[in-house]
């Protein structure tokens, strides 16, 4: 049943990321991967409001494995968001670089406490 | 919008959620075999988000300079076994636990430490990975003939 959950948001997870990478792209003409950073912090944003709806006892284990562990874990990547950073630095862009890396934590961490924020004031 | 650009992408997004799945699930794996105490430092996630990168450099050198694979080989594996496996949005949740239990030190060693060896496993997988595709090539079949200086 858990592996079930996890699996079932991660199906959705990954093809939501693939497809807000593909129409965030293509809306402007620059190399910066703002797809990638469209993803991640909407997965950060909702992964915080999830915790906050678990710590307030309004969120079960099943809802964070299929929300948590499985949609936003595949909605959001690593190696992605670490590979765009490195096209960036070898292709001469390295500012563009650095403000990826500083740009996509600060707005993830952002986005966590703003969801932890949110969900606090909803289930409090 | 056209039926012809819409048409080809319901297999790219069939095995995007195929490997996607794949990947959350090694990553659930992971969790459940190391699993991470409320406080404890999140050496699970650090470790699947770093080998995630170094996969991924091997395989996009691999996919993109030496082998023609076919068309769904990259969103299957690239985009969605490897998306699907490393996580950012758990990455910002556990700093936010760790800061929020009182472990900021933690947490800030979390964060950088997250992001360096992620980058270094990335960069060193692509440098490694072409020297050894130029090594193969150069000691290749053909390499005497091009040893001759006018082989070609």
């Amino acid at each position: 049943m858990n592996w079930l959950l996890v699996i079932v948001g991660a199906a959705v997870g990954a093809p939501l990321r693939y497809l807000t990478d593909r129409a965030v792209q293509s809306r402007h003409g620059t190399a910066f991967p703002w797809g990638t950073f469209t993803v991640n912090v909407t997965g950060c944003l909702v992964l915080g409001l999830l915790t906050g709806a678990a710590a307030a006892g309004a969120a079960s284990s099943h809802v964070q494995l299929l929300l948590g562990t499985g949609l936003c874990g595949a909605l959001t990547t690593y190696s992605t968001f670490s590979y765009e950073t490195l096209r960036l630095a070898e292709s001469g862009a390295r500012f563009q670089a650095a403000a990826n890396v500083v740009a996509s934590v600060l707005a993830g961490l952002g986005a966590v406490f703003l969801g932890l924020t949110l969900a606090e004031a909803f289930w409090q | 919008m056209s039926a012809k650009a819409t048409a080809p992408q319901a297999p790219v997004v069939a095995v995007v959620a195929l490997g996607g799945a794949a990947g959350a699930s090694a990553r659930y794996g992971a969790s459940l075999l190391w699993p991470t105490s409320t406080f404890g430092f999140p050496w699970t996630t650090l470790v699947v988000n770093v080998i995630g990168c170094a996969a991924i450099g091997v395989f996009l050198v691999v996919i993109s300079e030496a082998w023609t694979a076919h068309r769904l080989v990259r969103p299957f594996f690239g985009t969605g076994v490897l998306g699907g496996f490393t996580t950012f949005s758990t990455y910002a949740a556990d700093f936010e636990r760790l800061v929020g239990g009182g472990r900021a030190r933690s947490g800030l060693a979390y964060l950088g430490l997250t992001v360096l060896a992620a980058l270094a496993a990335v960069w060193s997988a692509v440098w490694l990975t072409r020297r050894v595709l130029a090594w193969s090539q150069s000691s290749g079949p053909g390499s005497e003939r091009a040893g001759t200086g006018e082989g070609r």
